[in-house]
Order: structure tokens, then sequence, then C-alpha cells
């Protein structure tokens, strides 16, 4: 049963979509998805973790001791994080203090360790790639729709580059129980209830 | 016995590898970060507060080291007079830490502004503490009493409607700002000296 490529980076896309499909990664997907911006630039940080951590997870794999295999994972996925984190810092440092503490969290977001062990650590080096691609931008996907659906009725705006665009105009009373925590988990339960009505069918 | 080696040489490599890049890259990124502080942190905070100065106070500032920590205080020229600075401090709040600029007119000691820098409060709640000035604008002409608190608890400034919790911490915020101001009033008078 083994998938093409093709197959291996677009079952991250909706069958294996990580917060709706997989539910992993949970923390991320309630706590930053405030408004859409936050959500892309948290799903970006993540995808590029997910791609790099991937890639060298899986070349890596024959000389990993298989004891000792996730301490090896978590000093990769931290390294990666780290990165992110000081970059983030030096060229998008509105977005950097709006994520805060999520993009350090990123070291224990369970798909990132998930993908290495479970994927990564047995298979090819282009086939972590494109699972890595994959699953990175299905979890950017889901948080951008949480984060526009939060903001959207929470705010009446849709934030992009900075800007907040006023999308109902001035008199919209905002809905801000759905930019709180408990909006996100009533949010994400229809978004899931939403997926599961369209797949059935 | 060989497995326990290989365990250990390929743990010991990827750590270090790791140690490498991570201080590569902290190395080159370093001083874009403080630029990036300096300008969408503290920059806003110290322009509104020091408002009209003569000079740029991002560009005369000066430390002071004290126990417990390091302090830089932003000078603002007024006519002719540096006699106006503006330095952080930080509250809790609803979501975290709240960071705080406060500015004090060293001849009058009174406050003359209060900003928020960072926060991570609910939008359209507790961040209007940061957008909307009319919260933080109370603490201006304030003299520089032991503690500042909201009016629910008996204070001196209107909490902000429904983030009462953000409030205080601002007001307890700038409570520490005072009792920080106070400790170091003679290094800042003899900085500023130096600075004329």
């Amino acid at each position: 049963m083994a998938k093409s490529i093709a197959q291996e980076f677009t079952k991250g896309l909706w069958e294996e979509i990580p917060p709706f499909r997989l539910v992993l990664g949970l923390c991320p997907v309630l706590a930053v998805t405030k408004t859409v911006e936050n959500g892309i630039g948290m799903g970006l940080a993540t995808t590029f973790v997910l791609v790099c951590s991937n890639i060298l997870v899986s070349s890596l794999r024959k000389i990993i001791p298989g004891k000792v295999r996730i301490a090896c994972f978590i000093i990769i996925i931290a390294t990666f994080v780290t990165v992110v984190e000081l970059v983030m810092q030096a060229f998008t440092y509105p977005l950097f203090l709006k994520l805060g503490i999520f993009i350090p969290l990123i070291v224990v977001n369970c798909i990132v360790l998930g993908r290495s062990e479970a994927f990564a650590f047995k298979n090819g080096i282009v086939r972590s790639l494109a699972d890595g691609l994959g699953i990175g931008i299905g979890f950017t996907l889901a948080l951008a729709s949480l984060g526009a659906v939060r903001e959207l009725f929470g705010n009446g705006t849709l934030t992009i580059w900075e800007t907040p665009i006023q999308i109902f105009g001035p008199s919209f009373q905002p809905f801000t129980f759905m930019v709180e925590a408990p909006g996100a988990f009533v949010c994400l339960g229809l978004m899931l209830c939403l997926m599961n009505l369209v797949g059935s069918k | 016995m060989r497995e326990m080696i290989k365990m250990v040489v390929v743990l010991v490599i990827l750590s270090s590898f790791s140690g490498g890049l991570l201080a590569a890259v902290r190395n080159s990124t370093k001083d874009k970060i403080e630029l990036q502080q300096l300008t969408f942190v503290k920059g806003p905070a110290i322009k509104s507060i020091l408002d009209g100065a003569s000079n740029d106070p991002i560009v005369d500032r000066f430390n002071i080291e004290y126990e417990g920590g390091t302090a830089s205080f932003y000078v603002g020229v007024f006519d002719g007079q540096p006699d106006r600075v503006a330095f952080e401090s930080a509250g809790k709040g609803f979501g975290g830490d709240l960071g705080l600029m406060v500015g004090v007119d060293i001849k009058a000691d009174k406050i003359i502004g209060v900003g928020v820098t960072t926060h991570s409060e609910t939008p359209g709640i507790g961040s209007k503490a940061k957008t909307d000035p009319s919260f933080t604008r109370q603490f201006e002409g304030m003299d520089l009493i032991d503690s500042f608190q909201v009016k629910t608890d008996g204070g001196q400034v209107d909490a902000i409607s429904g983030a009462t919790i953000t409030s205080r911490g601002v007001a307890f915020g700038v409570t520490q700002a005072g009792a920080l101001y106070k400790a170091l009033k003679p290094q800042i008078e003899a900085k500023l000296k130096e600075f004329k």
C-alpha cells in the first residue's frame, strides 16, 4: 500500500489535516487563532519546523540509535524552533509579539514529534519532505480558517499584514465570545462537525 | 557496550551541531532583534510619552545598574532642559506580562505619561489598555504616590470596563515604576547632569 509522493503531500490537506482529522496540536490551534494573521504566522512557523525536522530525521534515521530516538528528535526539533524564533524576532517582530510563548511551544507540539516518529523515521527523504510540507500546509490552512471565522464574528475584521480590514462596517456589534477561549472550542467543534458532514457523503 | 557508546556519540554530535547552529543564527540576528525591539515595542510608547522633545530619546539613553537588574532611561529634552525620562516597568495582566513605559518629570516628580508596550490581553477588551489612550491618560500629571490602584480597589484610576485585571496590572506596573524611580533618583540626576 505504498502511496505516491503526491499522495503523501495531499493527505495532509484533507484526509489527515492535523487539527481536524488527527486532532493533534490543539494548544496553538485554540490559543493563537484570534486573528487570521496569527493563524497563518503560527502555521508557517510550524511548517518550517516540520519540514526541516522531517528531512533531518529521515536522513539521519540509519544513524540514530532506536533507544534514544526521541531525545534526538527533540534536539533536532528544538534547534529549528529556536531558529524560527530568532528569525521571527529579527524580521517579523510584531507577529512574534502576538504569538509569544506559542512559538517556543512548537517544540512540544505533538504534530511535529508525531511526524518524526511515525513517518520520517521510517521513510526516505523525499517522502518525508512531502509529508512534512503537506501536514504543515494543512495545519496552516486549518489555523487560518479557524482564525478567519473567529476574528470575523468576534471582532468584525480580518487582519492581513498588520491591517485589520472592516468587513461588517462600524455598526457591527462584535460577538466577543468567539475570540475568547470557549469560543475557540465551540468554533473548532463546529468546524469538525462540518468536515464530518461533508466527508460522510 | 558498543550500542551505548554509539548512543552517547550520536547525542553528543547532534547537540554540539545544534549548539553551533544556534550560536551562528543568534549572532547574525542579534543586532536586528535589538533594533526591532526599540522600534516596535518601546519606540512608539517612548515617542508618545516624550512627545515634543527636541532630541531623539531613543538615541539619548543611558543605563543604570541596580540590585536586581539594569534599567534603561530614555531622556527627553524640553526647552533645552533634559528633565524628563521614560523607563520601563511591568505588571501582570490577564493573559500574561504587561510591559509598560512610564515617563516622569524629574523636577516636579510627576508622571507625564504611561504607555503599554507588550501585552497578551484579550483583543478588544484588555488590549484597550494599549489601543485606547483614555485609560493610561488618567495617570498623567499624578504625583508619584506609593501605590496606584483602580477605583474598585479604592484607588485613583477608573478601570477599563470588562478588563479590571488588566487595569490592575497597569496600576501595579506604575506603582513599581514609582518605587524604582524613587530608589534610583540620585543616579538618574547624576546621569542627567553628565548629559548636559
